[in-house]
């Protein structure tokens, strides 16, 4: 039981730093970013390509992965500005479904370019970088490649850090929308975008540096599932990009707490369902779920009632 | 006036005047709707009658755009009472009131763009027109009788309100002023007993202006009663048999035009507080309203507000 | 003679003589080669084309987005290959049994997600084609990951299309037989009833809801309602596109079901030009012609399908043949009679 939960809480951290990004923009534009999940494979690769391009990064050892993250994120959050730029910025005005779309053919531009780079097959993960990995782990923080039990159950100490990352993160992030001059123009955007632009906020720098802290998350977020998991592919974001945005949905999509509560609450119905109705099904109760919450509450948990319209 | 004889009623298959029609069409009664904290309508009381003009005004937040919302059934109103040819319709989908017979067009031309003149209009005729996809699919004798009753309706009232130009261009190559025509057109073709408009002079100039009147006193001829918001305080003057003054969201005066403009509460409320300066909470309240435009937009710059809210206010409404 | 010119050279003429001749084409190529690749080609692009149609009429007339058509296509596919192979009915049995298999589905993805944005429903129904995906992966009735084999062509009495035809001298045989049926099916339900469909009260409301939802409505358009029609009436035609296509391949596995296919469906009715007929016909023959054509040079076809996507969506937004597009001599004469004065400046004048 105590096993099932951590499991759970695990993946679930992962969930909610994508749904983050997801929840972030489209608090701020509505606009569902299908590339979302992309950019965190995307975030991946290149962390690959850093363990494997910078000369002498494998003899960092953990180091090396705190590098690389910083590198990955940092590219990422490029990346999500420029398809900003490019691709959405030119359809602002344009109809939603037009918008939709270029964001699905974005997303098609990232996996299958990514794929034309590095081709088709699953990638392994440097040596060198593997969380999982003792040799990676310094004299004295050898637990970090070991089990550890708590209240009955255990972690691996790799996984532990990491989800103390995440939640490190997050808590940056929670500060910065909620106490910066940045972060309440990010919030006035999405409350109101003409009355923000009349406020003399700048509209168009404020939305790239909500797609740079998304993408820079989900970027981080890529390495870390490289790390741990030792295999990446073109197509993983899609399935974890989609089960993020279910988890932004649970939450209460534009809402930021609503994001990490809703990826810890998929992390652990998967996790339970996983556990009474087999692996196999496993993809599948993220959806249902995402059907179930919108009947029943499509607001979410957190979301605030919308003034009724019909 | 030079219409063709076509009689429109005897086109459509429920004639309109086979349900007897109140005195009273529509009893608005202690309406209220508040967004967040910002009290939009606040205990709104009015009537209107059978073929009667009445113009709704007030300062710019007032609240008339968020009553019409309420009456139309866009906005579901916290509490209070509406009843239209003695029915209550809260809580009634938009599209069922139309049904029943209340027609409304928007402050900002909401015309269907990506559609020809002709299927706008003949889109009104959407509630009244009995037709089976199923007809449509096989194109039976049924499917092309009611079609064609529909194009001819669709004519009618595009003859009706002056539209000369090519019925099947889209709407979006046409002026302004020849949309707001198709939108009323559009408007009436469903069969309206009362048809509300919401602004309808706005980005008119002065000839249209004149048209807009003519055409207004031969809707109400066909004893459809005619609502509307309007800022052009001559058009209001000139047109309406009665005027109710709305502020902060209650009506603050209803009569003839001559005892409105006479009336000190009306004065106070255009002047005291000044037309152009926004009352401190009436720009939140105009904020948190997507019809009413903002910033407090004079009526002659309608253009700019009405891109810009289209956007902006529809996507809030979604 | 006069007056048939003058026929073919209107907006409606033309689209007409288009239409002729792409029949005539259609119906000839038997005659021009019966090399068995071609034909089991040109009959997967008509099925596309039928599938194509069918998810025009859920994104380019209706405005909504659905990212999981596939399954739909799936549905049908399973539900006529299981009723033919483990229950022994004849193809054209199980057609009811696949319409109401896909309204079902329909209503149960559609019915909840339709009341809210239109956002929602491109991610619940993404979520749904994986659903489908994964239950025919797991299900012992559906063959699991190796899927159904064996699944017979259309059969009436004792005779089916196999048993080949002789007309006039001709020998037809089964996969001709199947091209033809296939392209009747197609145009009949796809090239003249959904235009008519289209064209109707039911696509007027389509489309009303779809240009402005608030004003769709206020003209007594339940938009709720005419979403989920347009929707049901999309899944039926993928279900039947996914019959036809079951009998063709004989085999269907949950790897022929994946995002991949649902996205390049989409991108037949994007690039071709939503709600047009014509581009999204085109548009069809595109995805299934060009990867096959361009074999060689286009190895990496999802690569340059986004890449097209993405250009087509910034740079021409309305597709290759928009639906609204007039042609050219026709245009002149429109233009004539609008005053061309843009609204603004008539506003300032006031």
């Amino acid at each position: 039981m105590t096993q099932i939960i951590l499991n759970g809480l695990f993946v679930g951290s992962f969930y909610a730093l994508i749904a983050l990004g997801y929840s972030m923009v489209y608090g701020i534009i509505k606009l569902l970013n299908f590339a979302h999940g992309d950019i965190f494979m995307f975030g991946a690769y290149i962390g690959m390509t850093c363990l494997t391009v910078i000369p002498g990064i494998g003899s960092l050892g953990i180091g090396a992965i705190a590098i690389v993250l910083l590198i990955s994120a940092l590219l990422t959050g490029a990346t999500g500005v420029l398809i900003e730029t490019l691709a959405y910025r030119p359809l602002r005005s344009a109809p939603r479904l037009s918008v939709l779309i270029t964001a699905v053919g974005m997303s098609f531009l990232l996996e299958y370019g990514v794929r034309q780079i590095w081709g088709p097959d699953p990638q392994p993960w440097p040596q060198a970088g593997r969380l999982t990995e003792a040799a990676n782990w310094p004299a004295g923080l050898q637990w970090g490649a070991q089990r550890i039990d708590i209240l009955g159950g255990s972690l691996t100490g790799a996984q532990l850090v990491l989800m103390a990352l995440a939640v490190v993160l997050m808590a940056v992030l929670a500060l910065y929308i909620g106490k910066t001059r940045e972060g309440r123009a990010m919030r006035a955007i999405a409350l109101d975008k003409r009355a923000a632009t009349l406020m003399g906020i700048n509209v168009n720098a404020t939305i790239s540096r909500v797609f740079f802290i998304g993408s820079a998350l989900a970027g981080v977020a890529g390495v870390m599932h490289g790390a741990y998991y030792s295999s990446i592919t073109f197509l993983m974001g899609f399935l974890l990009g989609l089960k993020a945005f279910t988890a932004a949905v649970i939450g209460g999509i534009g809402n930021l707490y609503g994001a990490m509560l809703g990826g810890l609450t998929l992390g652990l119905l998967e996790a339970f369902g996983t556990a009474w109705f087999g692996g196999e099904w496993k993809d599948v109760f993220a959806f249902v779920f995402l059907i179930a919450f919108l009947t029943l509450r499509p607001t979410g948990i957190l979301g605030e009632r919308v003034v009724e319209r019909m | 006036m030079s219409l063709p004889m076509i009689d429109p009623s005897a086109l459509l298959t429920t004639h309109p005047e086979a349900v007897p029609r109140p005195e009273t069409l529509l009893e608005v009664k202690n309406l209220r709707l508040a967004f967040g904290g910002v009290v939009a309508v606040d205990g709104l009381n009015m009537n209107v009658h059978r073929g009667e003009i009445v113009s709704v005004i007030g300062p710019n937040g007032a609240g008339k755009t968020s009553a019409f919302n309420c009456i139309t059934g866009f906005y579901r109103p916290d509490s209070g009472e509406i009843a239209f040819m003695g029915k209550s319709i809260i809580r009634t989908r938009p599209s069922k009131i139309t049904r029943m017979g209340m027609a409304r067009t928007f402050q900002n031309l909401r015309l269907f763009s990506d559609m020809s003149i002709l299927d706008n209009v003949r889109t009104g005729a959407h509630a009244h027109l009995r037709q089976h996809w199923f007809d449509a699919f096989l194109h039976t004798p049924a499917y092309r009788k009611t079609e064609r009753a529909c194009e001819e309706d669709a004519r009618y009232w595009l003859d009706f309100v002056g539209f000369t130009g090519d019925t099947l261009l889209y709407v979006t190559q046409l002026p302004y002023g020849e949309q707001r025509r198709v939108e009323i057109a559009r408007a009436l073709a469903t069969n309206p007993k009362l048809l509300l408009l919401d602004e309808p002079a706005a980005g008119l100039n002065h000839t249209e202006k004149r048209g807009l009147v003519d055409l207004i006193r031969r809707v109400r001829d066909l004893d459809i009663a005619v609502v509307l918001i309007e800022h052009d305080m001559g058009l209001v003057m000139d047109i309406s048999e009665r005027i109710i003054v709305l502020n902060y969201g209650k009506e603050i005066a209803d009569g003839a035009p001559d005892d409105i403009r006479a009336n000190p509460l009306v004065i106070e409320a255009y002047l005291g507080a000044g037309d152009d300066e926004e009352p401190a909470d009436g720009a939140d309240q105009a904020s948190a309203d997507p019809g009413q435009p903002l910033p407090p937009a004079p009526p002659s710059l309608p253009e700019a507000s009405a891109t810009a809210d289209r956007s902006d206010g529809g996507e809030a409404r979604r | 003679m006069e007056s048939l010119k003058t026929y073919f050279s209107g907006q409606r003429g033309v689209y007409h003589g288009i239409a002729i001749a792409v029949v005539v084409a259609v119906f000839a190529l038997p005659f021009i080669t019966i090399d068995a690749y071609t034909i089991q080609l040109a009959t997967q692009a008509l099925i596309y084309v039928l599938l194509a149609l069918g998810l025009n009429v859920v994104v380019g007339y209706a405005g909504l987005l659905d990212l999981g058509y596939v399954a739909f296509y799936a549905v049908g596919a399973y539900t006529s290959g299981i009723l033919t192979t483990r229950l022994g009915w004849p193809m054209w049995a199980t057609i009811p049994a696949v319409v109401a298999a896909c309204v079902l589905a329909g209503v149960v993805i559609g019915g909840p997600t339709l009341r809210l944005r239109s956002d929602y429903l491109a991610i619940v129904t993404l979520g749904f084609g994986e659903i489908i995906r994964v239950t025919a992966q797991n299900l012992s009735i559906t063959g699991g990951p190796s899927g159904i084999f064996g699944i017979p062509t259309w059969s009436f009495g004792s005779w089916s299309f196999n048993d080949g035809l002789t007309v006039g001298g001709l020998f037809f045989n089964g996969k001709i037989l199947l091209y033809y049926f296939v392209a009747i099916v197609v145009m009949v339900l796809g090239l003249i009833g959904i235009p008519r469909l289209a064209n109707g009260r039911l696509g007027r409301a389509w489309r009303a809801v779809r240009d402005d939802e608030d004003a769709a409505e206020a003209m007594g358009v339940n938009t709720y309602t005419t979403k989920i029609t347009a929707y049901i009436i999309g899944a039926v035609w993928a279900g039947l596109a996914g019959q036809l296509n079951a009998s063709l391949i004989t085999t269907i596995s949950p790897t022929s079901f994946q995002f991949l296919q649902s996205a390049l469906v989409l991108m037949a009715v994007v690039i071709g030009g939503m709600g047009s007929v014509p581009g999204v016909v085109l548009g069809a023959l595109f995805i299934t012609l060009a990867p096959e054509l361009l074999r060689d040079v286009w190895e990496n076809r999802s690569l340059m399908f986004g890449i097209l996507l993405l250009a087509v969506m910034l740079f021409r937004p309305k597709g290759l043949w928009p639906a609204t597009s007039i042609l050219p001599w026709s245009r002149d004469k429109h233009r004539a009679k609008v005053d061309t004065k843009p609204a603004q400046a008539r506003a300032e004048e006031v």
